[in-house]
């Protein structure tokens, strides 16, 4: 007796990586697992192969006690058999049908009345009152992914698949309707798995990430620990650390390292099990910068810096700094305004020592 | 005019279009969604009459309906009738001659038809033929209107295979296009004319429609 979804298949292409898939997710309440990763690196091949639109080459698809694929038994169920939720990323809504009969169109095992009934419900909790004789193409973005949503929703699936969602709206529309999204999602106690390339949706809206490369997902586990404690080097750069830098182990004192990094040397968390190579991650949001050196911060990092390069970046500034490496600091638009940041000018860079992922290295 | 041959081709018409609905969307479908490598076969082979001279489709036929050929054969045996100079005759014929303006019409609008939408169907717990009824021919009637008459009318107007296989034999085979040919050997040219001039306004209707249909299909 399982209550998991287990994955374990492999999918192979003429062009293009082989998917390499071993993914296991809780199916009891509620969880959102985002698959993050950069295009065609397979994420989306994944998900049509849980969905039964995509047929693996070989492997097993669990789910609790069903076998959805199962090569070795010649198993296959049809996506009509897994009772799944697809959100496609262009919604895939039918052209010809209302938004009424759009949300209605999976509930054939009901009775009229019945899906009346149902399709009442949905229209209300969606917020789509007054849509219901619309066609998609005449309301918003935003009207037509809650329309997808609730004709997903509205058969109750066991699982729910949503590619890219928010993909297909504005950049203005995409940064509302994701929290939007988290809350309409909660209300369904229905575990999700989402396929994303933006990071910031994969953290609104996910509880669990998985990065995929090249075909394999290559970690897996809370936002907190990918976000902040890539495994390698690469991983760093995907999941979107801005300082990814080969560094030098001189000396370990009392679980703090001296690591040598560029011409300058920093203080950090020492890895365990010790080593003496690594990759020295810095979060551009974790750098803080003043004019002055300050003496009564307990930060233990503070390097001299000359800032090499300001970059606007939605509310946020990106901040190239030169202190002996190449360093990104990302800080609000006020606070650089205070420090009257301009390129040349020499700052003081604040980095704390827990804030620093050191990620063994090979020579 | 000669309403028993106005008669004959109207039939014609309405039973090779009813028929080639029915063969001719399952087969366009399977085109339009297969992935399998020798389709272009089946393509070349659905498409060879309209390249091919109606006599040499005709002359085949002809020898295959014969005595000694196999439908010939077939249908002596099973049904103990005989095929040439035959309704049935120019009706298998004209089947034949009329399968791309039927299929291929057809087989473009599901290949432009968004996959997702089928498969959006078939995650809503929607059957493979349910999908196709309530998404795919709602999605793609323009098409496949436009097939439907253009094969209508393009029987209407057929002559070589009829005449190859079907000769001119009044009320059996003599559809209005050999009633031309009939009276203008005869020298009966106001009869010829006022049939062909039937035709034409026929066929100009026809695709005026069929234009339209076409427009409508890319305004959605």
């Amino acid at each position: 007796m399982t209550t998991d979804l287990v994955a374990r298949f492999e999918k192979r292409f003429v062009r293009g990586p082989t998917i390499d898939v071993d993914f296991v997710q809780s199916t009891t309440g509620f969880s959102v697992t985002a698959l993050i990763g950069p295009s065609g690196c397979g994420k989306t091949t994944m998900l049509r192969c849980i969905a039964g639109l995509t047929k693996p080459d070989q492997g097993t698809i669990q789910f609790c006690d069903r076998t959805w694929f199962s090569s070795k038994i010649k198993t296959d169920l049809s996506p009509q058999q897994r009772d799944i939720g697809f959100l496609f990323q262009g919604y895939a809504l039918f052209p010809h049908l209302t938004v009424e009969d759009n949300i209605g169109f999976g509930l054939r095992h009901l009775t009229e009345a019945g899906r009346r009934s149902r399709v009442t419900e949905i229209i209300k909790q969606f917020d789509l009152k007054g849509l219901e004789q619309r066609l998609p193409r005449q309301i918003s973005g935003g009207q037509q992914q809650r329309v997808a949503l609730g004709r997903v929703l509205a058969r109750k699936p066991k699982l729910l698949l949503l590619d890219e969602p928010l993909s297909a709206l504005d950049s203005m529309l995409r940064e509302q309707l994701r929290v939007e999204l988290r809350q309409m999602l909660g209300e369904f106690q229905t575990p999700v798995i989402l396929v994303t390339h933006d990071r910031v949706e994969a953290i609104s809206l996910a509880d669990r990430v998985a990065v995929m490369e090249a075909g394999k997902i290559e970690q897996i586990g809370s936002i907190q620990d990918v976000f902040s404690r890539p495994k390698n080097a690469n991983l760093a750069r995907l999941v979107g650390v801005e300082t990814v830098l080969p560094g030098e182990i001189v000396e370990t004192h009392e679980g703090l390292a001296t690591v040598r990094v560029g011409s300058a040397s920093l203080l950090a968390v020492a890895p365990s099990p010790p080593t003496h190579l690594v990759h020295v991650c810095i979060k551009g949001e974790d750098v803080s910068l003043s004019r002055e050196s300050n003496d009564t911060t307990s930060v233990r990092n503070q390097l001299p810096a000359i800032i090499k390069l300001l970059m606007p970046e939605g509310p946020l500034i990106r901040v190239v700094l030169d202190c002996g490496f190449e360093l990104t600091a990302l800080i609000t638009r006020p606070a650089s305004e205070d420090l009257q940041l301009q390129v040349g000018l020499s700052v003081t860079a604040m980095i704390k020592a827990p804030a620093i992922h050191l990620i063994p290295r090979m020579a | 005019m000669e309403w028993g041959a106005v008669w004959l081709t109207i039939r014609l018409a309405t039973v090779v279009t009813t028929i080639l609905f029915f063969v001719g969307l399952p087969l366009a479908y399977w085109l339009a969604m297969t992935r399998w490598r020798g389709r272009f076969l089946v393509e070349a082979v659905v498409a060879l009459p309209l390249v091919l001279p109606p006599t040499v489709l005709g002359f085949y036929l002809l020898l295959a309906m014969g005595p000694h050929g196999p439908l010939g054969l077939m249908a002596s045996r099973l049904f103990g009738m005989r095929l040439p100079f035959t309704f049935t005759g120019i009706l298998i014929g004209a089947l034949l001659f009329n399968l791309p303006f039927a299929v291929r019409p057809f087989t473009a609008a599901f290949a432009g038809l968004d996959r997702t939408l089928i498969e959006a169907s078939w995650c809503l717990g929607v059957p493979p033929f349910e999908t196709f009824r309530r998404v795919t021919v709602p999605l793609c009637w323009p098409g496949i209107l436009t097939g439907l008459i253009l094969t209508f009318a393009h029987t209407v107007g057929e002559f070589g295979v009829v005449l190859m296989v079907g000769g001119n034999i009044p009320g059996v085979t003599r559809t209005l296009s050999i009633s031309i040919y009939d009276s203008v050997q005869g020298l009966d040219y106001p009869s010829a004319r006022q049939t062909a001039t039937a035709l034409l306004v026929f066929s100009f209707i026809v695709l005026c429609v069929t234009q339209w249909l076409g427009q409508r299909g890319e305004t959605r």
